[in-house]
Order: structure tokens, then C-alpha cells, then sequence
């Protein structure tokens, strides 16, 4: 068969030579290496402490979001449900009652919405397939935990809390 | 009839023979397929619908046998009856494609985007005419007409602002129900589907104006945002209905054990299908709106979905439907039943055992889920 790379050498099974032979060159040229890394820059960070930058299209926990005037943006049309390949996200809708339109910016809105974390693959499709622009993927990684429990976020878990929407509010007027 | 009497028609390069008086669009439907011109308004089952939506237009390149000049413009084939000798083009024609995206512009130039909250999106057939044959953009930048929300009695939801005007439910109320109570009132862009005044639609049979509608306007109450039809899974059933006009025959809508919706069966041109006993199947309100358990149905099966229509996904070979568990496999293979590290049903907010969903007469409000 033919190499991929080219690059494949033969074994060299011929007899070592005396300076071979007597390990001690090469025993310190691998610790020459071994004590160059040393000086060299830290592959590594102090995770907790030190974060890395976010690619831009990082897809992470999920966030229902809320429109300008704090009403939740989501339906409940069932679409990221739909376009989800791992049918991780669960919904149930409701009427919007007179009085409760400071809540919900449309007439039907989502009473239950669950993801459930164990199946989703964060493939970002939901987010897609929104066509409220109510859902988002945000730049946080999934927290782990020891329950099971614990991995079916509900509506409240994903939603913009009151405080974030008036940060989020703040850092548009700032520009 | 003998067989010398039957015309000869070619669409779209395939020939049948159909009898005189035969429409164009009906002649189509019998060769199937692509061949079949798109309607919102014209139904076969209703006496004197059709010429109105203008979806179905087809190119005549050759009148007859005798006279063969092509018709000089764009016919409606549910409007044209056949001639000897026809020729028609509908997938093949250059007109077509462009004069139907025009129509469809039309039909959506007042049709609100509304189909997240819509009941009807999934079954919609605008939404398949927008999407086979509409453009892809919209070129409108003014306000879409709008009406004030009017409530129509119980059962049914009157969404005007949704209404192409295909009068399909003025015929159904006219031929099927003893007295028509709901028709279109005013002239032009006012004209809108409504009861004068303020009248609650509950004759008998009123109900079938739910399946006819081709688009959201008029859509069941007692289902109303209770699910999206394509995460409920269609079955067929019957009952002895008491209602001798009523076949009895529906398709049932569920989730899991629990009847959502019942409608009457389908036939493949999204119309209400023939029943067994040969008539149509219409069915009766009781039959659609108040038998909503199980128990009240003989189920039959499974119904038959086209693969290509978004109401197929989820649906999985062999747990379609299917009344009471499914056969696990892993059962087999380990020889116990397996343990579940999470039953998701204790955890879950969504389907809770204490809320039943299809037992709310309306939509499902706030109030409901605070129990």
C-alpha cells in the first residue's frame, strides 16, 4: 500500500555502533530536552483563576433570552425541539392571559421548557432554528455535578434573570 | 357511459382519458404526483368551491382536437373542464412557475408571520404553497391588514387576520350544517369571515370547518396551543357514532395516552378522505370535540403519514402509536429489565401526571400548570 505521508521510515535493524552502545550521549541529549522545557513558555493555565477567550462561535450553556422590555422572547413553537437531534429540549405552551403582557411579548408562550443536558450535544441547532431569536447558546461551559438530576435545566435555569437583562441593558449604553 | 364518449387529455406529456365535464385540476389529481396543480380554495368535496385562489392556474397549449390555438392566457384548472384532445402544461410550462409565485405573493401579502404561535403550521397549506412555489422574499414594506379578534362560540378559533378568503367554510356551513350562520361580510380588503353578529357557531357538523380551512383561520379551541401537531403522534380510529350522518372515522391526534385532537382522515390532497361506508367523511362535533379518551375509540392503528411531511419525524418504526408499551430489545439481550440511573419522568416539568392537558376545554393558561 502506498504511504498517506511519505514521511514512514524503515526500521533501522542493524547492529548499534560503540557510541550507541554506551547510552550515556544519549541519555543526556533526552535530558537536554527534558530540562530546555523547563525555561519554555507553560502549556497550561491556572484554570480557575485564569480563563481562556472564548471562540466567538463557542457553543455553550444555553440562555432564553428577553426582549427590550423584559418580556420572554419564546413561543413555544416547537421548532428547536423539532431541529434538535438528540430530542434533548421539551415543551409545553400557553395562552397568554389579559394582564400577563408584561411577561410574554406573544400570545402563546412557553408554560414548561426543559433541556435536558445529558442529551443535548450543544450542535447549536436550536439556537438556528429559533425564529423569535429566543434562544442562545452563551459562553459558559456546562457546570458538572453528581446527580443526574441536576442536568434537566428548566425555563427558569435558562432564562435572562432581571439583574442580567439590566446589565445587558447598561453595556448598550455604553456602546 | 361507453368508452368512445371519454376525452382525451394530455398534462404535462401524460395522457388519460377522462370523462366530459371533467375539470382540468381533477384530471390532473388522476395522473398524481407533481402533475397535480396546488389549490387553497377549490375542494372536491364541496359543491361550487374553487375559482377563487387562482393556485391551480395551468398553460392550455392546445384547446382541443377540433380547435387546437392554445389558450391565449393562464387557465384555472379547477374552473376548466376538459376537451378532447387538451393538451396541458403545469410542471412543464415556463408561465406557470412565475404566474403561481405571483399568486403567492398575494395570498401572503396579507397573511400575518405569525406560524410560531399558529395551531395550523405543519398542516398548513399555505405554508407548503409558500414553500414549494413562492418566492423567497417578500417585497411588501406595508402594514398587513389586520381585524378585531372575534370569538366565535367555544369550539372554534376565528383568526380573521390569517383568512385568504377561500369561502371553503361559507360551503361547508351551507351544504353540511342545517342553518349557515358565518359568511363574509363586507367588500374588497374589509371582506372577512364573520357571524352576524357575534354569533356562536355550534350547529351540528360546524366543526368540519376546522379541516377544510386551508390555512390558521379557523383552527379547534380544545386544542388550541396544547401542542405542535408534529409532536403528536396521528392515529385512526372509529366509534359508533349516534349521529347517522357521522361516520364516525377520525384521526386521532395523541401524547402518549392522552387524546389531543381528533380530526376526520386526509386523503392526499390534504382534503377530508371518503369513509368506508363511501361517503365522505365528515365528521359530527360530538365525535371531534367531546370525545377526548381513549376509551371512546376503537383504534385501529397507526395512520399513514407522507415521509416528506414534517407530521412523519419521531416517528420510529415500530413505536408509532403504538397503545400500550413498546418490546425492549435490551430486555432480551440481558435478560432482566434494565435499571435506570434517571427516571426523566420524576425530574420533569413537562407531560406532569397531575396536569391533563387534553381535558382543559380551551388552551392551557398560567393558572393551569399551579397546581
Amino acid at each position: 500500500m502506498e504511504s498517506l505521508t511519505n514521511r514512514a521510515l524503515a526500521v533501522d535493524r542493524s547492529p548499534m555502533t560503540f557510541a550507541e552502545k554506551i547510552y550515556i550521549p544519549a541519555l543526556l541529549k533526552g535530558l537536554s530536552i527534558t530540562l530546555g522545557h523547563v525555561f519554555k513558555k507553560k502549556a497550561t493555565i491556572n484554570y480557575p483563576e485564569e480563563t481562556r477567550p472564548f471562540s466567538p462561535v463557542f457553543r455553550g450553556l444555553h440562555v432564553l433570552n428577553r426582549d427590550e422590555e423584559g418580556r420572554e422572547k419564546c413561543t413555544a413553537c416547537g421548532l428547536c425541539a423539532l431541529a434538535c437531534p438528540a430530542e434533548a429540549i421539551t415543551m409545553e405552551a400557553a395562552e397568554r392571559l389579559p394582564g400577563e403582557e408584561h411577561l410574554y411579548r406573544e400570545e402563546k408562550y412557553a408554560a414548561k421548557y426543559e433541556i435536558n443536558m445529558l442529551r443535548c450535544i450543544f450542535c447549536g441547532f436550536c439556537e438556528e432554528a429559533c425564529p423569535k431569536d429566543a434562544i442562545y447558546m452563551s459562553e459558559t461551559v456546562m457546570p458538572s455535578n453528581y446527580t443526574r438530576d441536576y442536568f434537566v435545566y428548566k425555563k427558569q435555569d435558562m432564562l435572562l434573570t432581571d439583574e442580567q437583562v439590566k446589565q445587558k441593558r447598561l453595556k448598550l449604553q455604553k456602546g | 357511459m361507453s368508452e368512445q364518449q371519454l376525452f382525451k387529455v394530455t398534462i404535462d406529456n401524460i395522457t388519460i382519458e377522462v370523462a366530459p365535464g371533467t375539470s382540468i385540476l381533477e384530471a390532473a389529481r388522476k395522473v398524481g404526483g407533481a402533475v397535480a396543480p396546488p389549490t387553497m380554495c377549490y375542494y372536491s368535496k364541496l359543491e361550487g368551491s374553487g375559482g377563487k385562489c387562482r393556485t391551480c392556474l395551468v398553460e392550455v397549449s392546445k384547446g382541443s382536437e377540433k380547435d387546437p390555438r392554445p389558450m391565449p392566457k393562464l387557465v384555472a384548472s379547477c374552473r376548466t373542464t376538459v376537451m378532447d384532445g387538451m393538451e396541458v402544461k403545469n410542471i412543464t410550462s415556463e408561465k406557470v412557475p412565475d404566474a403561481r409565485a405571483g399568486v403567492t405573493e398575494f395570498l401572503l401579502l396579507n397573511h400575518p408571520l405569525d406560524c410560531p404561535v399558529c395551531d395550523q403550521a405543519g398542516e398548513c397549506h399555505l405554508q407548503d404553497l409558500g414553500y414549494e412555489h413562492g418566492r423567497e422574499g417578500t417585497r411588501t414594506e406595508f402594514p398587513r391588514r389586520t381585524f378585531a379578534p372575534e370569538d366565535i362560540g367555544p369550539y372554534i378559533q376565528l383568526h380573521m387576520n390569517r383568512c385568504i378568503l377561500c369561502y371553503r367554510c361559507v360551503y361547508t356551513a351551507e351544504q353540511l350544517t342545517e342553518k349557515r350562520e358565518h359568511g363574509v361580510l363586507d367588500r374588497g380588503d374589509h371582506s372577512r369571515i364573520s357571524t352576524c353578529i357575534q354569533n356562536a357557531l355550534d350547529n351540528e357538523f360546524i366543526g368540519n370547518v376546522i379541516d377544510v380551512c386551508p390555512v390558521g383561520a379557523l383552527t379547534d379551541k380544545t386544542f388550541r396551543f396544547k401542542n405542535r401537531v408534529w409532536f403528536t403522534k396521528p392515529l385512526e380510529a372509529h366509534r359508533n357514532c349516534s349521529n347517522p350522518k357521522c361516520c364516525g372515522e377520525v384521526r386521532l391526534w395523541m401524547r402518549g395516552a392522552e387524546v389531543f385532537r381528533v380530526t376526520a382522515r386526509k386523503d392526499e390532497w390534504g382534503e377530508v378522505a371518503t369513509a368506508s361506508n363511501g361517503t365522505t367523511g365528515w365528521i359530527c362535533n360530538e365525535c371531534r370535540f367531546e370525545k377526548k379518551e381513549t376509551k371512546d375509540w376503537v383504534i385501529e392503528g397507526p395512520s399513514n403519514i407522507n415521509r416528506h411531511s414534517v407530521i412523519a419525524q419521531g416517528h420510529y418504526a415500530g413505536t408509532v402509536g403504538s397503545a400500550g408499551k413498546s418490546e425492549k430489545l435490551i430486555d432480551k439481550v440481558i435478560g432482566k429489565e434494565p435499571l435506570y440511573t434517571l427516571d426523566i419522568h420524576q425530574v420533569s416539568e413537562v407531560n406532569q401526571p397531575n396536569v391533563h392537558l387534553d381535558r382543559i376545554a380551551g388552551p392551557a393558561h398560567s393558572d393551569d400548570f399551579k397546581q
